[in-house]
Formats: C-alpha cells, structure tokens, sequence
C-alpha cells in the first residue's frame, strides 16, 4: 500500500512524532511505499538541527533526517514554519520546506494518508 | 476521469480558539480546493463553535478567522457539514450558524448544511482520506 503520513506535534512535548516514526518503520519492514512525510502545525519543530536532547535520549531531527536520507521525501510546511521560525538554515539534512499543496499531492498520490497528532 | 478524483473529508472537532489547529486546518481546506479533489468539511463535537456566528476575538488579541469561512463557497467548498447533536449538545442550532457564502443566481446566502451523525457516518465511508482539526 501506499501511505503518506502527517504529523502535527512536535518533538518530546507529544507522543506523536515518536508514534509516526515507529508506524513508518513498520509499514516499510511490512513492505508498504512511503509516499512522503509531512510536518504541519507544530510538528516543524521536529527537523530542526538545533536540538539536542540528552545523550543517553532518542535524537528525534536526526532519526527524520536519517530516513529522508533513505530517500522518503520530508516536506515541513512553509506556512507553519515561517510562523514558528523555522527555515532552511536550522533544518536537518534531507528535509525540505514546501508548501501545502505537498501534501494535497501526497494525499491524492497515496493509498491513505495518515495523521499523528492530537 | 472523475472517478479517479480522490474524496477528501476534513473534520473539524477542536474548538475554533485556544489552540492554532483549526485556523491552521482552514489555510489547509483553502489550499485543497484549489486541486482536482473532491473536498468536503464537516464541523463536529467542539469543532461546531468554529461555524458560529457573531464570534469576536478582539479581546482575545489575536486575529479572527471567521469571516474566511464566509468566503468557503467562493472557493470552491460547498459541501460544508455541521453534526446536529454536537450542536444540540452544545445549545447552538440553525440559527447560530454563519454565512459561508451566497448562491451566485439567487444572492440567498449559504449556511452549512446540519446533518444527522449516521448521515455523516455513512459519507465518512466512502472518503479516500479524512484529515482532522
């Protein structure tokens, strides 16, 4: 199947980034297409490379960063970023900003389009 | 080929204030309308606030959204839904609502249309995808 997934918190704060990532995992162990990952509300926050967590805790913008490496694309929303202050100067690599019309591409592209967050 | 136009419902569930979802949700319906999709939004539990009129966020000092929904029709997004029992539940009824826009022969202005929950149920099935705000 092919799946684009959504995520709307951001890192740490929420479960959902964390529960995204693990979904995506096993969606592409079960041999599922990953069609794009999109970051919209406050989940900008997660592809930023100015975090850094404690050394013994997950590092949640390079475990994204690491999968767009895999080639998935790895679309943060420009709106909701310029409004949180995110731009491409503090993004991790294999990222990109983009608008939202990558995602309405993703949901009409994908099998299902699924959505991380409260 | 208009089967092959995919259906995609936003819900809106969250209370319009207090949080950025719903306002972040409509730049997102306003952007979809504008692709070959087959859009349609529904106003459900707290999400119902969102379509009611008079609102007034001055106070609150940040700047209002609801008259963009006033402009739905004018972009395109007609089929605009709200849940009857979370309006009852809530004390709100027809008369509440906002204007979404107006017909273009007859100038009558458009409200959501109030659908009852199996109704919506049932247009939830046939849906490609659901996004919710």
């Amino acid at each position: 199947m092919k799946l684009a997934v959504c995520i709307y918190e951001g890192p740490y704060n929420h479960a959902a980034s964390d529960t995204a990532y693990n979904f995506i995992q096993a969606a592409i162990q079960k041999g599922h297409e990953i069609k794009g990952i999109f970051f919209y509300h406050d989940g900008v926050y997660n592809v930023t490379k100015l975090m850094e967590p404690p050394q013994d805790d997950r590092h949640i913008s390079n475990r994204w960063s690491a999968l767009g490496a895999s080639g998935i694309d790895i679309v943060v929303c420009i709106a909701a970023a310029k409004r949180r202050g995110i731009v491409d100067d503090v993004l991790v690599p294999n990222v990109r900003i983009s608008g939202l019309g990558q995602l309405t591409m993703m949901a009409i592209e994908a099998d299902r389009l699924v959505v991380f967050g409260d | 080929m208009a089967e092959d136009i995919k259906k995609i419902m936003f819900t809106v569930r969250k209370p319009p204030h207090g949080t950025i979802y719903v306002y972040e949700g409509l730049e997102v319906k306003l952007i979809m309308a504008a692709y070959d999709a087959d859009i349609s939004v529904v106003f459900m539990d707290d999400g119902v606030f969102a379509v009611k009129k008079g609102q007034d966020t001055k106070d609150l000092g940040i700047k209002g959204f609801a008259a963009t929904y006033g402009a739905l029709v004018d972009y395109e997004i007609t089929q605009v839904y709200v849940d009857r029992q979370s309006m009852e539940d809530r004390g709100m009824t027809e008369d509440d609502l906002l204007v979404i826009g107006e017909d273009e022969d007859t100038e009558e202005p458009i409200k959501p249309q109030v659908l009852e929950s199996a109704e919506i149920a049932a247009m939830m099935a046939e849906q490609h995808n659901i996004l919710a705000f």
